[in-house]
This record gives structure tokens, sequence and C-alpha cells, in this order.
């Protein structure tokens, strides 16, 4: 009988610290991909936005499709009305945060970070270098999300952003 | 010489540098020019094609003489303006375009040549005999022209990207940029305020003249202050501005460690940044632009508003005896400025009567016709026959406008007469608003109000409301000028000093009948070059008016391009070397396989292993060899998560398939898996790949690694635009699964014991699927086979990958077998004729590969239609065939084309092309698949293979694409 | 360039690809006959002004619709594909 043990996408890569900034792993749980039949509503979040609470969490993925990242699986009784897809171990989730964290990713994404336009809880599919990414604003900073074939590039990326980032607030002779 | 008092440095530090190897002290706050100023070095450069001794003739990004090397081996940074380059301690800079040495260069000569060397020399010179361009004239040119040179080692520097986002941008710290940004930051809006230069304040920086009781300097610091106390606004110094794009994105360079003796672990050299902006207020300013007299490029003679830079930001007297010539009233503020700094002003040079009449110094009202002095100016005439002993000269032709960014989407500019330059036109760039100098507004009031209203407008534009402001105090002067453009006299009068281009290259234009400005910058080469003609431009341009009889604004300018200063190719390639170069994708076994030693190809962004190498091999091929002989006779593990899964579900999944797939899928039964052929709407084959029905709505649909992505755009497509009806959703699941070929006689003895139920050939018989348990998780199992061998793919949840891998490999190795590489599998597939993307190239259809039953007659599908056409039907399309060696001459390379024997292998003659080629242990001979005229009409036909590019003729026999089992029965049984 | 995405917002251009012209809604199905097929796949204009196109943006999957003017490059609107024609 085979013995399987469990491996998380960014296995040996993470935590990472650079200046007041942090990169971890978010440790793998429940992901599916909750995409309703033409029709019906299955109450997932508007466009760019996420619902829910830790644990619980459904962020919206595209058209009329929405990830659902909990502790347990959805409902199964959703399956009725939505094509409920296991993806559980498809993603890479790191959380970014910390001061600094912002012009970290701005290094990365062409997403509009600033405060006002991509709040708490609003989340993006958009571009983290040449990876398509999903970006949700926590409460202390990012989760962003790629394939979990790229979690190396991924950590590589940020590190270097974070890096450039860290030594510029050290650095820093400003104009006064 | 530095002055006793004032200006803007720190005269408390001692900051050490090299210049051509020699040191020099100067302070914080200097530039590498000014510091080279004080230390009395005013031979900087030498000119592009005559090799003119030149200096510094400007204090700005416009400077076109005084370039330099800064740094040494492989971080040396060529083409640096001195006069931006910010001072530090241990800065080390040399000459460039100079040998044996800057005070006397060789090359010299060229200035004797230069009644040869005018306009157009290159063009009527280089023309023939053609043999000479390569071996002789280009590496003559090379060697003479250019300006600085590379290290020619990789730049050690870090550079970098980033994207900003604001809702006004404000270009220029001058009293314009200060005003606006204020408005703008009092109102809530978020502002980004971005100025090249070390310090915020741009002009205020250089004049005298007061804002509100204050000085420039002291005023701009305290609006500052206020702005970076405020957390909607973002100051980026050092950051030039350097093209506008569609939609209010701009791009900036921000030299970021260009002014620290050492550069910290981590910090880039330099950043570009793309800032969106939903409104853009372009406070440029204006360049001073130089007169056109003889000989009037010798080091020493400035810009009058550069004399004024660093007498009053810098405290360096650029000379010892001065005179000022200019036609413009502010030309006078340049001698008021140098006899308060207490530098002796020999005289002020006006041709404008009765101008600068109680100025204080001896007035002539004349013009500069001509200097003298070998690397440095000594003496000047005037054109009433005068001569005056001076050894510096500011210079002031009038201000041109800073309209470049405003011309950067195919705006033109405007020609203003009152002022004798351009000006931005309306609207040249959506949402950016040009304000103060750049406008043709020069007095310093008239650019505090110019800032405060360009803000008011774009705050308006925006939905907002400006604060009410106050307009401070300043000077309000009037602006005159009488426009002076060249001096007459004998002896070349500079225009272009980067280029050399003299007033005699833009009249030889003229009357060559290179009348229209493209044409004449061309052929003078007048604005080219790293300053663009920021300081030669309108000049020229008035020159060319006057010897065409046309006027100026008939005339036009030519294009003013991104970017405003030059980028280095590092920084625009900013993030993109090493790993940054594109994404890696490792699948679950990438750690194992590395570990085993295996080396990788790309496949794609995938990462796949080439070959597990064992002790004792020494060639690839024997790894190969070994591998599919486990294969063959035991049992392989080959990873091939890499593949496509794309996950649909729906009432209406079955028809979405139908539609999408050239036969039919919807009657496949739960459990069942088939093979399906994907076609463009061109009828030219897309993808192919198994599908397996997982529940009555429920497939999985398999694609090949190189087209994963597009089939999924594709289905995106033909679901949201022509199946928009249909109850189905779809979603890629590629990453969530690991999946693993295991394949070979013994394949279902390994699997046997790895899950958790055991399986039977009346259970699990060719192209079933259905779930199973490993260890207690739950996976899938495929009956499909890419190898020909009775075999399986196994798939386990990602993160049980590397363990299940590990686990499969090891139980193979018990039963003499192993993991294999992309090497073996591409021999396996040869062998049974299976295609890849290396025969569905885009250019083949159904037919062509010999499946042309498999475009279903009973519905429609995507690009069905299409395999309708004439073209895709006529006898003579190249078809899949197999091919074997059949002389002493084995070599079949994939691209090597195939001639009927006999033949010419000429193009007329070509019948077909190879496009896979491998060594089969299994059959013992070299196999190719490739596509022949006719081909499967063709077994048996001797034809040649004539590989053009190595020479090698081989001839070979025409076959069946599958070599091996043709009847199936080991993967079946 | 920018592109405002019914779904997502405005984004930079680099989130999308284009495919061509909005001609490619109208699909000849199996009965259509070779010319119109031929026109559908191939025949263009070319206008030096407005212009309807098919873009995709990628991070979401999206198909849009967007009318742009070739000479000015400004986005003058941008529809779902799906809703295109409902």
């Amino acid at each position: 009988m085979a013995k399987l043990n469990a491996k998380n996408p960014a296995d040996g890569l993470l935590p990472l610290t650079e200046g007041e900034m942090t990169l971890t792993e978010v440790e793998a749980r429940e992901i599916w991909s909750i995409a309703p039949y033409p029709g019906v509503s299955a109450g997932i979040p508007s466009p760019n936005r996420s619902t829910g609470k830790e644990g619980a969490r459904m962020i919206w993925a595209g058209r009329d499709q929405a990830l659902w990242i909990g502790t347990n699986a959805p409902d199964a009784k959703l399956s009725e009305t939505a094509a409920l897809t296991d993806q559980s171990d498809a993603w890479t989730i790191v959380r970014l945060d910390g001061a600094g964290a912002d012009d970290a990713l701005a290094r990365l994404t062409p997403l509009d970070l600033r405060e006002g336009h991509f709040k708490r809880g609003h989340t993006a599919r958009t571009l983290v270098g040449h990876m398509t990414a999903q970006i949700t604003r926590t409460t202390k900073g990012f989760e962003i999300m790629v394939f979990r074939s790229m979690a190396g590039t991924l950590v590589h990326e940020l590190q270097v952003a974070m890096q450039s980032v860290a030594a510029r607030s050290k650095a820093q002779r400003s104009w006064e | 010489m530095r002055l006793p008092s004032g200006g803007l440095i720190d005269r408390g530090t001692n900051l050490r540098f090299q210049f051509d190897k020699q040191w020099y002290a100067g302070h914080d706050g200097d530039t590498l020019a000014s510091a080279l100023l004080a230390n009395g070095v005013k031979l900087v450069g030498r000119s592009f094609k005559y090799h003119r001794p030149r200096g510094v003739l400007s204090a700005g990004s416009e400077e076109p003489n005084a370039l330099v090397h800064i740094g040494k081996g492989a971080a040396q940074n060529p083409n640096v303006r001195a006069t931006t380059q910010a001072l530090y301690d241990g800065l080390y800079a040399t000459s460039q375009n100079a040998w044996p040495s800057l005070k006397f260069d060789v090359m010299e000569a060229n200035n004797l040549l230069a009644p040869f060397l005018g306009a157009g020399f290159y063009y009527k010179t280089f023309m023939w005999p053609r043999a000479f361009w390569e071996k002789l004239y280009e590496p003559f040119i090379r060697r003479a022209a250019g300006l600085g040179a590379l290290a020619g080692m990789p730049d050690p520097a870090a550079y970098e990207k980033g994207f900003a986002h604001c809702d006004l941008l404000v270009i220029g710290t001058g009293p314009t940029g200060l005003m606006a940004a204020l408005t703008a930051a009092r109102a809530g809006v978020d502002v980004i305020l971005a100025d090249e230069g070390e310090r915020f304040g741009g002009r205020l920086l250089s004049e005298t003249g007061a804002i509100d009781g204050q000085s420039g300097a002291e005023w701009a610091d305290s609006v500052i202050a206020e702005l970076s106390g405020m957390d909607n606004v973002r100051l980026m110094t050092r950051t030039t501005v350097t093209g506008a794009y569609d939609g209010g994105t701009y791009g900036a360079v921000e030299r970021v460690a260009h002014h620290l003796a050492t550069v910290p672990t981590g910090l880039p050299l330099e950043c570009f940044w793309r800032i969106v902006a939903k409104r853009t207020v372009l406070g440029a300013g204006a360049l001073e632009r130089p007169i056109a007299f003889a000989n009037n490029d010798r080091p020493g003679v400035m810009l009058a508003s550069a004399v004024r830079s660093y007498v009053n930001r810098y405290a360096v007297a650029p000379g010892k005896r001065v005179a000022v010539f200019g036609s413009n009233n502010d030309a006078h503020q340049t001698v008021r400025d140098l006899q308060t700094a207490g530098v002796e002003v020999v005289a002020l040079i006006d041709p404008r009567a009765g101008a600068g009449k109680d100025i204080g110094v001896p007035v002539h009202q004349a013009c500069v016709s001509d200097t003298k002095g070998r690397l440095g100016l000594t003496e000047i005439t005037l054109s009433n026959g005068r001569t005056l002993k001076v050894d510096c000269l500011a210079v002031s032709g009038g201000w041109n406008p800073t309209v470049h960014m405003t011309c950067h989407m195919n705006g033109r500019p405007q020609w203003r007469e009152d002022i004798a330059s351009f000006v931005p036109r309306n609207g040249g760039i959506p949402g950016m608003i040009p304000a103060g100098a750049c406008q043709g507004d020069f007095s310093t009031t008239a650019c505090l109000e110019g800032g405060i209203a360009a803000a008011t407008r774009a705050l308006s534009e925006l939905g907002k409301s400006a604060p009410d402001i106050e307009v401070p105090e300043a000077e309000d002067t009037a602006y005159a000028l009488d426009p002076l453009w060249a001096v007459p006299g004998k002896g070349h009068a500079w225009l272009d000093f980067q280029n050399d281009v003299t007033t005699k290259d833009i009249k030889q234009a003229a009357r060559e009948n290179m009348v229209s400005v493209e044409h004449m910058k061309r052929y003078t080469t007048q604005g080219m070059a790293t300053d663009q003609g920021k300081n030669s431009n309108v000049g020229a341009l008035a020159l060319l008016a006057d010897a065409t009889g046309r006027g100026i604004p008939e005339t036009g300018t030519t294009t003013f391009r991104p970017p405003y200063v030059p980028v280095a190719l590092s920084t625009l390639g900013a993030g993109a070397r090493g790993k940054g170069f594109a994404p890696e994708r490792k699948t679950t076994s990438h750690v194992a396989t590395e570990q085993m030693g295996a080396p990788f190809i790309e496949a794609g962004l995938w990462y796949r292993p080439s070959y597990f190498p064992r002790d004792g091999e020494t060639h690839w091929r024997q790894s190969c060899d070994r591998e599919v002989g486990y294969v063959r006779n035991a049992v392989g593990v080959c990873d091939v998560s890499t593949l496509g899964k794309i996950d649909l579900k729906g009432p209406d999944a079955g028809k979405f398939l139908d539609f999408v797939y050239s036969n039919t899928l919807s009657t496949l039964k739960p459990g069942k898996t088939r093979y399906g052929l994907m076609l463009r709407e061109d009828g030219f084959v897309m993808d192919d790949g198994t599908t397996a029905c997982l529940g009555e709505t429920h497939y999985l649909m398999t694609t090949t690694t190189a087209a994963a992505g597009q089939v999924m755009k594709h289905l995106d497509y033909v679901q949201q635009v022509h199946a928009r009806d249909m109850a189905v959703r779809f979603t890629s699941v590629t990453e969530h699964w690991a999946q693993f070929a295991v394949a070979g006689p013994k394949s279902r003895e390994l699997l046997s014991a790895v899950i958790d139920e055991p399986i039977t050939d009346e259970t699990f018989p060719f192209m079933a699927n259905g779930p199973v348990s490993v260890d207690g998780i739950a996976g899938r199992l495929f009956r499909i086979s890419f190898s020909g061998e009775h075999a399986y793919e196994i798939a386990i949840p990602a993160r049980y990958g590397d363990a299940l891998f590990r686990d499969l490999v090891a139980r193979a190795e018990a039963l003499g077998g192993g993991a294999y590489g992309m090497e073996a599998l591409n021999v396996l597939r040869i062998e049974k004729g299976f295609i890849t993307h290396s025969e569905i190239d885009g250019r083949v259809t159904a037919d062509d590969i010999g499946f042309g039953r498999m475009v279903s007659a009973k519905k429609d599908c995507i690009g069905k239609l299409a395999t309708t056409r004439p073209a895709l039907t006529e006898p003579g399309r190249q078809q899949l065939v197999g091919l074997k060696p059949a002389g002493a001459v084995k070599m079949m390379s994939p691209g090597a084309h195939l001639f009927t024997d006999g033949d010419d292998a000429i193009r007329e003659n070509d019948q077909g092309y190879i496009t896979s080629e491998g060594y089969s242990p299994t059959l013992n001979s070299n196999l190719a698949l490739g596509f022949l005229k006719d081909g499967r009409a063709r077994h048996g036909e001797i034809v040649q293979v004539i590989d053009h590019l190595r020479e090698v003729k081989t001839m070979v026999e025409v076959c069946d694409p599958v070599f091996f089992d043709p009847e199936g029965g080991r993967m079946r049984g | 360039m920018r592109i405002t995405c019914p779904l997502n917002g405005e984004r930079d251009l680099r989130e999308f690809t284009i495919m061509g012209s909005v001609d490619y809604l109208d699909r000849p199905g199996q009965d259509g006959t070779i010319e119109a097929l031929d026109d559908h796949l191939h025949l263009r204009d070319n206008p030096a002004g407005e212009t309807r196109e098919l873009w995709y943006h990628d991070p979401s999957g999206t198909w849009l619709v967007v009318t742009r003017n070739t000479v000015t490059h400004e986005i003058l609107s941008t529809e779902l594909a799906m809703e295109v024609g409902k």
C-alpha cells in the first residue's frame, strides 16, 4: 500500500521577511469553484468582491463564478444549481502583509491598488508579473493566488519586490 | 571657480571625485558639471563627428556636450549627462569620444575635413562599391562615430519596474507644478508630483526672484513640506516622465541610486514607472535656445540660464570675465546675478536698440560674430568689429516651451509669433493640461497662476471643486524679444552641438531639396542622438524656413517621440533577466525528478524531464533506449500533469462538446473515455485529446500541454459567443490533479499494489475511467495509452503528487521498470504513429492526419463547413506517413524535405517534410513521421529526404505511420 | 491603453488580447455557403476610425466587444460579448 504525505505548493520557500513585510503561505484548505448554471442565482459575490469571513469565504473569480475558500467543502446541495469543482490543490495562496506591501505588489501588478479604490474585501482577477493571479485585500495586506505550479516564480518575484521596497525605505535620502 | 558664499550646496561636505583620473573635490548639492566648473574644468568632451573640444552648455537634461562615463568595468554607465549627475564621494567619471586624451584627440583631424563631412556626406560617400560596406565603411563609421561605449559585460546593477495610479499627475516642480499640486492636493485628490531634478523647485532653484518674500528655493521647500505631510500626495524626485501613452498612461524613469556612493543590496539603480493618471498637469517649463554664430561651440560658451544656475544654485562662477549675449530681456538678469555674485561682467551684447541701458556694464548694440580659444574661450569678436577678452559667454536666444510630451500622440504644436516659439495645441494628449512656461507663460506670476488654473480645471473635470488659494507674490516681468537665430559671418556656426550640425548644413539640405523638416533632419542628423534636438530644433527650423522662403509655421516641426530623455534598455527590460524572464511552471514531481539527476526541457512554461540518466550511461540515447524498454517490456512511469484538464458540467455539457469537437462526445457513457479532435473555424486541427465521461452531465476534457491555454480561451469564446444558451459550465483543473502515466505490460500489476481496490480487465477495460483511492485519498484512474501499451493514467490531488510519484517509480523499479522522460515518450508515440503538435502545427486538416472520418456528418461543429473548402479536399494535399531509412544513411531530421526519387531537390519539386524522428530500440531502426503529397497512396515508395541545412540526403521508404503493433492488441489486451 | 471591462472595471491593456473583428459573432453554420464562410474568416474592412472588435480579458476569461477609434485610440464603449445582440 502506498503511503501519501501531503506537500504544500510553496513547500520550503516560505515564510519570508523583508523590512517590515512578511510573506507567508496560506495553508492548504478547501477551494472550490462555484459556477451557477444559466438562469439561476447561487448567491455568489458581485464582481470584484468577496463575502464571508476567514474559514468560509467566497471570492468573485470571473463571469458568474466564485471561489469558495474554507475549512470545509461548500454545501453539496449547491451542485443542483451550480457546477461545483474541487480546486483545493490547484492554487498557491500567499499572504503579503506589513508596511510596504502595497508598494511591493505595485511593482508586479498593473491593478490600481490605491486604498480608496481597492478596499478591504475587494478582489481582482489580474496579473502578477506574467502570471494570471487573483488578488484580494485583507485587513493587513493582500492574499495573492496563482496556479500551484508557479509557486516558485511567485515567491521569487515577490521577494525581489519586497527587497527593493525594504532597501528603499532604508536608503531614501529624501529631499529635505 | 567656487564663489565664496551662496548657493544650495552644503559647504560642510567634502566630496572627492575623479574626472579622467584627476582628483577633484566638490560639495553635496553639486552636479558633476557644477563641481567640474568649480574646479575650473571647462573641457569635458569631444563632439560626435568633428571631435571638436566641447564644454558644459546647459545645467539640465537637455545637455548635448557634457556626456561622460560614470563608473568602471561592468558597472560603467555611458552617456551620462554631467549636468544631471549628482556628485557623491568617490564618483569616477571619464570623458568619452576622445583618444588618446581629451586635450589631444587624434580624430580632431576630422575638424580639418569639415568642408567635406557636411550634410549628406555619409549618404553620398558610403554608397558604393557595395562590397566595401561590410568590410570597410561600417567598421570605420562605427569606430569614428558614436558617443559612449558599453562595458561589454553583464550589468551587475538591479533595475525594476512599477505601476502607480493617481487622479492627477503633475510633471515638473517649478512654480507651475508646485501650485498645481498644492491646489489639487488641498482638494483631496490623489496627486503624484514628479520632477527629474535632485531636488524639487525647477527653475526656482536657479533664479533669484522672491516669492512671497522668500527665495524661490525656500518657497518651494515650504510647499513641498506641506505636500509631504499629506497622505494623498506622492512625491517622486529624480523621476523624468518620458512619454505619454493612450488612456492617461505615462512612462517615467526614476534614477533611484545614481546619486549614491554605494548602492545598498536590493536597491535598484533605476525604476521604470507606468503611471496611470486621470488628469495630468504638464509643468515642464521651457528650454533656453542658443544663437548660432561662428565658433559658438567653444568650451566657455554657455546658455545664459545655465550661467545663472551655476552662479545662483551651485555658487560657481563659470568664468572670470563673462560677457552676456542675447536679444531678450531675460538675458539681462544674467548680468545682474553675475554682478551680485561679484563676477566681472565685461559686456552685455544685445542687438536691440536701447536695450539694457542702465544695467551698469558696457552695452554693445551688436551681435557676437566669432570666437577664439582652442580648448576654451579666450576672446569674442562682435559684429561691429570689436574684440573682447572673455573666458565665458552667456548666450540667450530666448525660450522654447517644452512641448515634447504634448506631441507624443501625434499632436502638433502651434507657432506663437510673440514669443517666436511653439506652444502646445489644445488636446494633444487627452487629459493633459499644459501650463506655465511650457504653454508660453514665462513670468513667475504667470506660472503660479497657470498652475492653479490648470489644477482647477483638472479638478472640475474630476467632479471636484478647487479650494480657495492665493497666488503668491512674485516677479511678473513681461517677456520681450527680437528673434535672433543666427549671426551672419564666416566659419562654422553650430546649431546642434551633439551631432555637429551647422547653419551651412541646413542651407545645404535646402539647396539639395531636402525641404521637408523630416528630410532635413535625416539628411543633416539635426535633432537626433541623446538630446533629440532640445537645444537646436527651433533654430534649425527657423533657418530652414529662411532658406526655403517659407514661414516657420508652414515649415512645421519634426515629430517628438518618447522617450523625452534616454532610457537604458536595462531599465525597460527590468525584471526580465534570469528567473524573471518567464514564469517557471513545475510539476509536483519536479523535486524528485531533480534528485534523480534528470535534465529538464521546457514545454511552454513547464519544465519536464528529458530522461533519467543512470550510472554508466554516457549519452542520452542510452537512457532513452532503456526507458523505452521499460514501457515495452515491464512498466514505466511518467508525469503527464502538464496536459490541460478542463472539467465540464451541466445538462448541455455533451452538446457543447459535440460543438467544439469534430466527432461526437455526447454519446459517451459514464466511465468511458474517448479521443476527440478539435478544429479551428477555418477547418484546420487545433488540438486533440481524450475526454472522459465522469457522470451523466460531467466530463473531463484533456488538452495537449502546448495548447492548454489556447483551448481554454477557445472554449470561453465558443460559449460566450456561439453557445450562450447552453447550460454548461467549465473550469480548468489542470493544477488540481497530479497525473502520472503508468505504462507497460506490468502496469496493472503495479497499480493493483497502489490503489486500495484491485482492478481487473473486466472492471477496467481499455478506455475505461473511474474513481479509485490511494491510501484513502480519492483519485481517478483512466485506462488510456499514449505508448501503445497496456497503460493507465492515475490522477491524485496535487498535494500528494510528490509522494505518489516517488511511490510509483520505486514500485516500477522493483518490477524491472522505472521513470521515463520526454525523449522516451516521444519514441514510444512515434512507434505508434500518435501525433503531437509537431504534426498538428496549425496547417493540417483532419483528413491530412487520416482522421477525415472523425468529422461527424450528423452534427455541426466549429470548423465543419471549412473542411469542405475545395483547397482542403482536393487531391495533392500532404498526408501523414511513416518513413523508414532504406539505404546506408539513416539520418532523418525534422524539417528536412521530401522529394520523389530522381527529382532535383528544388522547391518546385517539394513533396513534403519530416515532422518527428527518433530511434526505435523496439524495432531497431530510425523512424520518422512526416507529411507527403498524397502520401497514403504511396506506401512502399522510396523517396529522398533532403536536409539542405546539414547537406544530408537519405533514401527512405514510405509506410503507414503506425510502425508498431498496428492492430493495437498490446494496448487493448 | 486602458479598457473598461463591464465586469472587471478599468484595466491595463496588458490584461487583454485581441481576437479581431466583431464579424466573428455571425458564424455561418454547417449549412452556410463557402462564400459566406470565406467572408466570415478572411474579408475585413480596415477603417481609419470607429471599429468594433473582440477582446479577451485573460485573467477572468471574459470576451468583450470593444468599440474604439483606430485613429485616436479612444475606447468608445465595451460590452460583454455574451450580451451583444441579445
